[in-house]
Protein backbone atom coordinates (compact mmCIF):
# COMPACT_ATOMS: atom_id res chain seq x y z
CA UNK A 1 0.00 0.00 0.00
CA UNK A 2 1.41 3.35 -0.95
CA UNK A 3 1.23 6.30 0.74
CA UNK A 4 -0.74 8.88 -1.41
CA UNK A 5 1.24 12.00 -0.40
CA UNK A 6 -0.60 15.29 -1.48
CA UNK A 7 2.02 17.42 -3.36
CA UNK A 8 1.72 21.18 -3.06
CA UNK A 9 0.50 24.22 -4.93
CA UNK A 10 3.45 26.29 -5.61
CA UNK A 11 2.36 30.23 -6.19
CA UNK A 12 5.14 31.34 -8.08
CA UNK A 13 5.01 35.17 -8.46
CA UNK A 14 7.44 36.81 -11.36
CA UNK A 15 8.40 40.29 -12.05
CA UNK A 16 7.86 40.55 -15.45
CA UNK A 17 8.58 43.57 -17.84
CA UNK A 18 9.63 43.61 -21.66
CA UNK A 19 12.07 46.94 -21.39
CA UNK A 20 12.18 46.82 -25.53
CA UNK A 21 8.87 47.83 -25.32
CA UNK A 22 7.77 51.04 -25.08
CA UNK A 23 4.21 50.36 -23.60
CA UNK A 24 5.36 47.46 -21.23
CA UNK A 25 5.62 48.51 -17.80
CA UNK A 26 6.77 46.25 -14.59
CA UNK A 27 4.11 43.61 -13.28
CA UNK A 28 4.14 41.06 -10.71
CA UNK A 29 2.28 37.92 -12.33
CA UNK A 30 1.72 34.64 -10.47
CA UNK A 31 1.34 30.93 -11.73
CA UNK A 32 0.77 28.11 -10.19
CA UNK A 33 2.45 24.87 -10.59
CA UNK A 34 1.80 22.07 -8.92
CA UNK A 35 5.11 20.81 -6.80
CA UNK A 36 6.62 17.78 -7.37
CA UNK A 37 9.56 15.37 -6.01
CA UNK A 38 13.51 17.03 -6.14
CA UNK A 39 11.60 19.84 -8.15
CA UNK A 40 13.85 22.90 -8.48
CA UNK A 41 13.22 26.58 -9.77
CA UNK A 42 14.72 25.75 -12.65
CA UNK A 43 12.17 22.63 -13.89
CA UNK A 44 9.40 25.17 -12.31
CA UNK A 45 10.46 27.98 -14.70
CA UNK A 46 10.66 25.06 -17.79
CA UNK A 47 6.83 24.11 -16.26
CA UNK A 48 5.67 27.42 -16.58
CA UNK A 49 7.01 28.35 -19.95
CA UNK A 50 5.74 24.89 -21.34
CA UNK A 51 2.23 24.87 -19.98
CA UNK A 52 1.10 28.83 -18.42
CA UNK A 53 3.10 31.33 -20.83
CA UNK A 54 6.10 30.59 -23.63
CA UNK A 55 7.01 34.32 -23.71
CA UNK A 56 8.31 34.19 -19.93
CA UNK A 57 12.33 34.66 -20.53
CA UNK A 58 14.76 33.23 -18.03
CA UNK A 59 18.55 32.31 -18.49
CA UNK A 60 20.03 28.90 -18.45
CA UNK A 61 22.22 26.46 -19.88
CA UNK A 62 23.82 23.76 -17.51
CA UNK A 63 21.08 23.26 -15.28
CA UNK A 64 23.53 22.04 -12.68
CA UNK A 65 24.74 25.34 -10.96
CA UNK A 66 28.27 25.26 -13.59
CA UNK A 67 27.34 27.66 -16.15
CA UNK A 68 25.82 30.60 -13.89
CA UNK A 69 23.45 31.85 -15.98
CA UNK A 70 20.19 31.18 -14.05
CA UNK A 71 21.04 33.39 -11.14
CA UNK A 72 17.71 35.73 -10.01
CA UNK A 73 16.44 36.96 -6.83
CA UNK A 74 14.53 34.27 -5.07
CA UNK A 75 12.24 36.12 -1.71
CA UNK A 76 14.88 38.78 -2.40
CA UNK A 77 17.98 36.26 -1.83
CA UNK A 78 19.83 36.31 -4.97
CA UNK A 79 20.63 32.39 -5.70
CA UNK A 80 20.64 30.24 -9.00
CA UNK A 81 17.36 28.40 -9.88
CA UNK A 82 18.78 25.64 -10.47
CA UNK A 83 20.04 24.87 -7.46
CA UNK A 84 17.24 25.72 -5.89
CA UNK A 85 14.96 23.07 -4.58
CA UNK A 86 11.42 24.19 -4.05
CA UNK A 87 11.31 21.58 -1.19
CA UNK A 88 12.88 23.99 1.37
CA UNK A 89 10.75 27.20 0.18
CA UNK A 90 7.49 28.38 1.05
CA UNK A 91 4.48 27.66 -1.52
CA UNK A 92 4.62 31.41 -2.36
CA UNK A 93 7.67 32.15 -4.01
CA UNK A 94 8.64 35.22 -5.63
CA UNK A 95 11.22 35.77 -8.10
CA UNK A 96 12.83 38.61 -9.63
CA UNK A 97 15.97 39.93 -12.01
CA UNK A 98 19.19 40.53 -10.61
CA UNK A 99 19.50 44.19 -10.13
CA UNK A 100 22.45 46.02 -11.56
CA UNK A 101 22.65 44.68 -14.47
CA UNK A 102 21.36 44.96 -17.77
CA UNK A 103 17.69 43.49 -17.92
CA UNK A 104 16.72 41.51 -21.60
CA UNK A 105 13.12 40.77 -20.05
CA UNK A 106 11.37 39.10 -17.03
CA UNK A 107 14.11 37.14 -15.90
CA UNK A 108 16.49 37.02 -18.52
CA UNK A 109 19.75 39.43 -17.90
CA UNK A 110 23.08 40.49 -19.37
CA UNK A 111 25.73 39.62 -16.85
CA UNK A 112 28.09 38.54 -19.58
CA UNK A 113 28.53 42.40 -20.65
CA UNK A 114 29.03 43.35 -17.20
CA UNK A 115 31.51 40.92 -16.78
CA UNK A 116 33.57 41.41 -19.86
CA UNK A 117 33.44 45.07 -18.53
CA UNK A 118 35.31 44.05 -14.81
CA UNK A 119 37.86 41.45 -16.89
CA UNK A 120 38.62 44.23 -19.23
CA UNK A 121 38.95 46.85 -16.76
CA UNK A 122 40.96 44.68 -14.26
CA UNK A 123 42.70 42.92 -16.87
CA UNK A 124 41.93 39.35 -15.42
CA UNK A 125 44.81 37.73 -17.43
CA UNK A 126 48.49 36.82 -16.81
CA UNK A 127 50.58 39.41 -17.32
CA UNK A 128 54.33 38.64 -17.91
CA UNK A 129 55.93 41.00 -20.99
CA UNK A 130 58.91 38.26 -21.20
CA UNK A 131 57.21 35.80 -21.92
CA UNK A 132 54.81 36.82 -24.16
CA UNK A 133 53.61 34.85 -27.22
CA UNK A 134 56.66 32.25 -26.12
CA UNK A 135 54.21 29.35 -26.37
CA UNK A 136 57.40 26.96 -26.32
CA UNK A 137 58.85 27.67 -23.16
CA UNK A 138 57.61 25.76 -20.22
CA UNK A 139 55.22 27.22 -17.40
CA UNK A 140 56.99 27.93 -13.96
CA UNK A 141 56.55 25.59 -11.17
CA UNK A 142 54.36 26.70 -8.46
CA UNK A 143 53.65 24.55 -4.81
CA UNK A 144 51.03 22.24 -5.07
CA UNK A 145 49.58 24.01 -2.01
CA UNK A 146 49.49 27.55 -3.76
CA UNK A 147 47.88 25.75 -6.79
CA UNK A 148 45.08 24.26 -4.86
CA UNK A 149 44.46 28.08 -3.32
CA UNK A 150 44.46 29.60 -7.20
CA UNK A 151 42.33 26.61 -8.25
CA UNK A 152 39.56 27.04 -5.55
CA UNK A 153 39.08 30.64 -5.74
CA UNK A 154 39.27 30.33 -10.05
CA UNK A 155 36.03 28.42 -9.39
CA UNK A 156 33.94 31.74 -9.72
CA UNK A 157 31.18 31.13 -12.63
CA UNK A 158 30.53 35.08 -12.70
CA UNK A 159 26.78 34.31 -11.96
CA UNK A 160 26.69 37.65 -10.15
CA UNK A 161 25.26 36.83 -7.31
CA UNK A 162 27.56 38.19 -4.88
CA UNK A 163 27.25 41.61 -7.23
CA UNK A 164 23.32 41.86 -6.47
CA UNK A 165 23.85 40.55 -2.42
CA UNK A 166 26.03 43.52 -1.93
CA UNK A 167 25.19 46.82 -0.23
CA UNK A 168 28.08 49.17 -1.20
CA UNK A 169 27.54 48.40 -5.16
CA UNK A 170 23.62 49.66 -5.06
CA UNK A 171 24.84 52.84 -3.45
CA UNK A 172 27.60 52.68 -5.71
CA UNK A 173 27.70 51.37 -8.78
CA UNK A 174 31.52 52.38 -9.78
CA UNK A 175 32.52 49.77 -7.05
CA UNK A 176 34.31 46.69 -8.20
CA UNK A 177 32.61 44.12 -6.15
CA UNK A 178 33.28 40.40 -4.92
CA UNK A 179 33.79 39.28 -8.43
CA UNK A 180 36.57 41.66 -9.62
CA UNK A 181 38.10 41.60 -6.41
CA UNK A 182 38.02 37.28 -6.09
CA UNK A 183 39.70 37.67 -9.15
CA UNK A 184 42.49 40.15 -8.60
CA UNK A 185 43.41 37.87 -5.36
CA UNK A 186 43.52 35.41 -7.73
CA UNK A 187 46.20 37.15 -10.32
CA UNK A 188 47.81 38.65 -6.93
CA UNK A 189 48.31 34.86 -5.91
CA UNK A 190 49.89 33.75 -9.07
CA UNK A 191 53.56 34.00 -9.22
CA UNK A 192 53.55 33.53 -13.46
CA UNK A 193 51.52 37.28 -12.61
CA UNK A 194 54.52 39.76 -13.11
CA UNK A 195 52.31 43.26 -12.47
CA UNK A 196 53.83 44.71 -9.46
CA UNK A 197 52.50 45.33 -6.11
CA UNK A 198 52.17 49.41 -7.44
CA UNK A 199 50.31 48.12 -10.38
CA UNK A 200 47.63 46.62 -8.22
CA UNK A 201 47.46 48.89 -6.12
CA UNK A 202 46.46 51.47 -8.94
CA UNK A 203 43.48 48.90 -9.90
CA UNK A 204 42.11 48.02 -6.21
CA UNK A 205 43.85 50.56 -3.83
CA UNK A 206 40.80 53.25 -3.86
CA UNK A 207 37.17 53.72 -2.60
CA UNK A 208 36.01 51.80 -5.51
CA UNK A 209 38.17 49.20 -5.07
CA UNK A 210 39.12 46.94 -1.73
CA UNK A 211 38.74 49.88 0.23
CA UNK A 212 34.98 50.82 -0.17
CA UNK A 213 34.04 47.29 0.82
CA UNK A 214 31.99 47.78 3.47
CA UNK A 215 32.19 44.72 5.08
CA UNK A 216 28.73 43.57 5.02
CA UNK A 217 29.15 40.23 3.66
CA UNK A 218 26.10 39.34 1.27
CA UNK A 219 28.52 38.38 -1.10
CA UNK A 220 30.53 35.38 1.58
CA UNK A 221 26.96 34.34 1.97
CA UNK A 222 24.96 34.34 -1.73
CA UNK A 223 27.61 32.86 -3.48
CA UNK A 224 26.69 29.73 -5.14
CA UNK A 225 29.99 28.06 -5.00
CA UNK A 226 30.94 29.15 -1.43
CA UNK A 227 33.82 30.77 -2.08
CA UNK A 228 36.03 32.26 0.11
CA UNK A 229 35.62 35.90 -0.56
CA UNK A 230 35.39 37.04 3.57
CA UNK A 231 38.93 36.04 3.18
CA UNK A 232 40.30 37.06 -0.17
CA UNK A 233 39.17 40.49 0.91
CA UNK A 234 40.38 41.17 3.86
CA UNK A 235 43.84 39.40 2.38
CA UNK A 236 43.52 42.18 -0.74
CA UNK A 237 43.12 44.77 2.33
CA UNK A 238 45.78 44.08 4.32
CA UNK A 239 48.09 43.53 1.06
CA UNK A 240 47.07 47.00 -0.25
CA UNK A 241 47.66 48.69 3.24
CA UNK A 242 51.28 47.20 2.84
CA UNK A 243 52.04 48.40 -0.65
CA UNK A 244 51.08 52.08 0.16
CA UNK A 245 53.82 52.02 3.59
CA UNK A 246 56.41 51.20 1.30
CA UNK A 247 59.44 53.44 1.54
CA UNK B 1 59.41 46.20 -12.87
CA UNK B 2 59.35 49.81 -12.36
CA UNK B 3 57.40 51.28 -8.77
CA UNK B 4 54.96 53.56 -9.90
CA UNK B 5 53.50 56.42 -7.98
CA UNK B 6 50.36 55.83 -6.48
CA UNK B 7 47.95 57.83 -4.38
CA UNK B 8 48.29 56.29 -0.55
CA UNK B 9 45.71 58.61 0.76
CA UNK B 10 42.59 55.94 0.25
CA UNK B 11 44.73 53.16 2.24
CA UNK B 12 45.56 55.54 5.04
CA UNK B 13 42.06 56.85 4.98
CA UNK B 14 40.59 53.43 5.85
CA UNK B 15 43.54 52.55 8.64
CA UNK B 16 42.50 55.59 10.23
CA UNK B 17 38.94 54.60 9.87
CA UNK B 18 39.71 51.21 11.15
CA UNK B 19 42.32 52.84 13.94
CA UNK B 20 40.24 55.46 15.40
CA UNK B 21 37.19 52.87 15.46
CA UNK B 22 39.26 50.46 17.84
CA UNK B 23 40.53 52.97 19.93
CA UNK B 24 37.19 53.98 20.66
CA UNK B 25 35.74 50.65 20.64
CA UNK B 26 38.47 49.82 23.46
CA UNK B 27 38.18 53.07 25.29
CA UNK B 28 34.19 52.70 25.92
CA UNK B 29 34.74 48.89 27.03
CA UNK B 30 36.11 50.35 29.52
CA UNK B 31 34.57 53.57 30.07
CA UNK B 32 31.18 51.54 30.70
CA UNK B 33 32.82 49.39 33.15
CA UNK B 34 34.74 51.78 35.02
CA UNK B 35 31.12 53.73 35.45
CA UNK B 36 29.47 50.71 36.85
CA UNK B 37 31.80 50.54 39.75
CA UNK B 38 29.05 53.12 41.28
CA UNK B 39 26.67 48.99 41.36
CA UNK B 40 29.58 48.14 43.87
CA UNK B 41 29.46 51.51 45.95
CA UNK B 42 29.62 55.01 46.40
CA UNK B 43 32.81 54.50 48.02
CA UNK B 44 34.60 52.24 45.02
CA UNK B 45 33.38 54.71 42.29
CA UNK B 46 34.71 57.71 44.03
CA UNK B 47 37.86 55.79 43.93
CA UNK B 48 37.66 55.34 40.80
CA UNK B 49 37.27 58.84 40.02
CA UNK B 50 40.47 60.15 41.92
CA UNK B 51 42.57 57.18 40.55
CA UNK B 52 41.57 58.62 37.12
CA UNK B 53 42.25 62.21 38.75
CA UNK B 54 45.89 61.16 39.44
CA UNK B 55 45.19 60.72 43.29
CA UNK B 56 47.37 57.41 43.61
CA UNK B 57 50.18 58.83 41.26
CA UNK B 58 49.97 62.49 42.51
CA UNK B 59 48.69 62.59 46.09
CA UNK B 60 46.62 65.19 45.11
CA UNK B 61 43.31 65.44 42.58
CA UNK B 62 43.92 66.78 38.77
CA UNK B 63 40.62 67.16 37.77
CA UNK B 64 42.67 68.91 34.85
CA UNK B 65 43.55 64.75 32.94
CA UNK B 66 40.17 64.21 32.50
CA UNK B 67 39.44 67.17 30.68
CA UNK B 68 42.74 66.13 28.55
CA UNK B 69 41.40 62.75 27.96
CA UNK B 70 38.32 63.91 27.09
CA UNK B 71 39.62 66.66 24.84
CA UNK B 72 41.95 63.75 22.95
CA UNK B 73 39.05 60.87 22.77
CA UNK B 74 36.63 64.08 21.38
CA UNK B 75 39.68 64.45 18.47
CA UNK B 76 39.50 61.05 17.83
CA UNK B 77 35.68 61.04 17.83
CA UNK B 78 35.74 63.70 15.49
CA UNK B 79 38.27 62.02 12.97
CA UNK B 80 36.54 58.90 12.93
CA UNK B 81 33.21 60.86 12.30
CA UNK B 82 34.66 62.17 9.24
CA UNK B 83 35.98 59.23 7.05
CA UNK B 84 33.30 56.70 8.85
CA UNK B 85 30.71 59.72 6.86
CA UNK B 86 31.61 58.41 3.33
CA UNK B 87 29.93 55.70 4.19
CA UNK B 88 26.54 57.38 4.41
CA UNK B 89 24.27 57.57 1.64
CA UNK B 90 24.98 60.74 0.13
CA UNK B 91 22.00 61.57 -1.83
CA UNK B 92 18.45 60.19 -1.72
CA UNK B 93 18.66 58.10 -4.05
CA UNK B 94 21.36 56.10 -3.11
CA UNK B 95 18.96 55.95 0.38
CA UNK B 96 16.37 54.88 -1.39
CA UNK B 97 18.71 52.08 -3.54
CA UNK B 98 20.13 50.89 -0.06
CA UNK B 99 16.91 51.10 1.37
CA UNK B 100 15.27 48.67 -1.31
CA UNK B 101 17.99 46.54 -0.55
CA UNK B 102 17.97 45.87 2.77
CA UNK B 103 13.93 45.36 2.44
CA UNK B 104 13.71 42.53 0.32
CA UNK B 105 17.37 41.01 1.13
CA UNK B 106 17.04 39.14 4.46
CA UNK B 107 20.44 39.25 5.62
CA UNK B 108 22.15 40.43 9.02
CA UNK B 109 25.03 41.74 8.51
CA UNK B 110 23.36 44.09 5.91
CA UNK B 111 20.83 45.32 8.01
CA UNK B 112 23.55 45.86 11.09
CA UNK B 113 24.59 48.32 8.64
CA UNK B 114 21.68 50.36 9.50
CA UNK B 115 22.33 50.39 13.20
CA UNK B 116 25.94 51.67 12.31
CA UNK B 117 24.19 54.27 9.98
CA UNK B 118 21.48 55.74 12.69
CA UNK B 119 23.86 54.57 15.80
CA UNK B 120 26.45 57.06 14.34
CA UNK B 121 24.41 59.69 13.21
CA UNK B 122 22.70 60.25 17.06
CA UNK B 123 26.32 59.55 18.58
CA UNK B 124 27.49 62.87 16.18
CA UNK B 125 25.18 65.11 18.50
CA UNK B 126 24.27 63.53 21.97
CA UNK B 127 28.09 61.79 21.59
CA UNK B 128 29.29 65.54 21.61
CA UNK B 129 27.10 67.08 24.19
CA UNK B 130 28.47 63.77 26.85
CA UNK B 131 32.32 64.99 25.57
CA UNK B 132 32.22 68.66 25.83
CA UNK B 133 30.78 68.34 28.89
CA UNK B 134 33.04 66.09 30.55
CA UNK B 135 35.92 68.40 28.55
CA UNK B 136 33.95 71.84 30.55
CA UNK B 137 33.38 69.73 33.74
CA UNK B 138 36.16 67.65 34.37
CA UNK B 139 35.41 68.14 38.37
CA UNK B 140 31.71 67.35 38.68
CA UNK B 141 32.31 63.24 38.48
CA UNK B 142 31.83 61.54 41.77
CA UNK B 143 28.97 59.35 42.96
CA UNK B 144 26.66 62.68 44.08
CA UNK B 145 28.26 65.02 41.48
CA UNK B 146 27.10 62.47 38.75
CA UNK B 147 23.96 61.75 40.11
CA UNK B 148 23.41 65.47 39.91
CA UNK B 149 23.98 65.63 36.27
CA UNK B 150 22.19 62.70 35.83
CA UNK B 151 18.33 63.57 37.50
CA UNK B 152 18.67 67.11 38.13
CA UNK B 153 20.22 68.33 34.90
CA UNK B 154 17.84 66.37 32.71
CA UNK B 155 20.68 64.16 31.47
CA UNK B 156 19.36 60.63 31.43
CA UNK B 157 17.18 60.23 28.29
CA UNK B 158 20.14 61.48 26.69
CA UNK B 159 22.40 58.88 28.31
CA UNK B 160 20.26 56.01 28.07
CA UNK B 161 19.94 56.72 24.14
CA UNK B 162 24.07 57.44 24.24
CA UNK B 163 24.53 54.02 25.51
CA UNK B 164 22.59 51.99 23.27
CA UNK B 165 24.01 53.80 20.42
CA UNK B 166 27.51 53.30 21.79
CA UNK B 167 27.12 49.83 22.51
CA UNK B 168 25.69 48.90 19.73
CA UNK B 169 27.99 50.80 17.96
CA UNK B 170 31.01 49.46 18.92
CA UNK B 171 30.40 46.00 19.26
CA UNK B 172 29.15 45.65 15.71
CA UNK B 173 32.42 47.93 14.43
CA UNK B 174 34.89 45.96 16.18
CA UNK B 175 33.00 42.70 14.57
CA UNK B 176 33.11 44.19 11.50
CA UNK B 177 37.05 45.31 11.80
CA UNK B 178 37.78 42.15 12.88
CA UNK B 179 36.05 40.20 9.57
CA UNK B 180 37.38 43.07 7.73
CA UNK B 181 41.26 42.75 8.21
CA UNK B 182 40.80 38.89 8.69
CA UNK B 183 41.98 39.00 12.48
CA UNK B 184 41.89 35.67 13.94
CA UNK B 185 40.08 34.10 10.43
CA UNK B 186 41.35 30.94 11.02
CA UNK B 187 41.17 28.18 8.52
CA UNK B 188 37.27 28.41 8.63
CA UNK B 189 36.28 31.80 8.44
CA UNK B 190 32.88 30.60 9.00
CA UNK B 191 33.69 29.27 12.72
CA UNK B 192 35.63 32.11 12.81
CA UNK B 193 32.94 34.38 11.83
CA UNK B 194 30.07 32.76 13.67
CA UNK B 195 32.56 33.40 17.26
CA UNK B 196 32.48 36.75 16.49
CA UNK B 197 29.19 37.13 16.00
CA UNK B 198 27.99 35.63 19.37
CA UNK B 199 30.95 37.84 21.09
CA UNK B 200 29.07 40.78 19.31
CA UNK B 201 25.60 40.13 20.77
CA UNK B 202 26.96 38.95 24.28
CA UNK B 203 28.95 41.78 24.86
CA UNK B 204 25.98 44.25 23.44
CA UNK B 205 23.79 42.49 25.57
CA UNK B 206 26.26 42.73 28.46
CA UNK B 207 27.22 45.80 28.49
CA UNK B 208 23.60 47.51 28.02
CA UNK B 209 22.87 45.67 30.87
CA UNK B 210 25.58 47.54 32.71
CA UNK B 211 25.69 50.25 31.74
CA UNK B 212 21.57 50.79 32.49
CA UNK B 213 22.25 48.76 35.91
CA UNK B 214 24.63 52.20 36.45
CA UNK B 215 22.12 54.90 35.18
CA UNK B 216 19.49 53.37 37.91
CA UNK B 217 22.06 53.41 40.40
CA UNK B 218 22.33 57.33 40.11
CA UNK B 219 18.77 57.75 39.74
CA UNK B 220 18.56 55.53 42.83
CA UNK B 221 21.30 58.07 44.52
CA UNK B 222 19.83 61.21 43.59
CA UNK B 223 16.42 60.28 44.92
CA UNK B 224 17.49 59.45 47.96
CA UNK B 225 19.60 61.90 48.45
CA UNK B 226 18.88 65.81 48.86
CA UNK B 227 21.80 66.95 45.93
CA UNK B 228 22.70 70.40 45.30
CA UNK B 229 24.79 71.32 42.47
CA UNK B 230 27.81 71.74 45.41
CA UNK B 231 27.31 68.23 47.09
CA UNK B 232 29.98 66.39 46.92
CA UNK B 233 30.92 62.63 48.30
CA UNK B 234 32.78 62.48 50.78
CA UNK B 235 35.35 59.54 51.80
CA UNK B 236 34.88 58.23 54.74
CA UNK B 237 38.86 56.66 54.31
CA UNK B 238 40.20 59.59 52.61
CA UNK B 239 40.87 63.24 52.76
CA UNK B 240 42.02 65.45 50.59
CA UNK B 241 41.77 68.60 48.72
CA UNK B 242 41.05 69.51 45.12
CA UNK B 243 43.01 71.28 42.75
Amino acid sequence: MSLEKKERLLKISILRFDPNDPEDFPEMETFEVEEADGMTLYIVLNEIREHHDNSLKFDFVCRAGICGSCAMLVNGRPTLACRTLTAKLDEHITLAPLPLFELIGDLSIHTGKWMRNLNEHLETWIHDKENEMNFDKLEERMEPELADEIYEIDRCVECGCCVAGCGTIQMRPSFTGAVGLNKIARYHLDPRDKRSDEEYYELIGDEDGVFGCMTLLGCQDVCPKDLPLQSKIAYLRRMMLKTSMKN
Amino acid sequence: MKSKKIDKMPARLDLLQSATGLILGVFIMGHILFESSILISNEMMYRVTIMFEGYYFFGERYPGIISFFAGAIFVIFIVHAAVALKKFPNNYKQHKLMKNHITSFKHEDTHLWIVQILSGFIMLFIGSVHLYTMMAEPQNIGPFASAFRVVNQNMAPLYFLLLLSVVSHAFIGLYRLALKWGFMEGKNTKTSRRRFKFLMKAFIALYIIIGSLSLAKYIYIAYTNDLQADTRYQSTTINMKVH
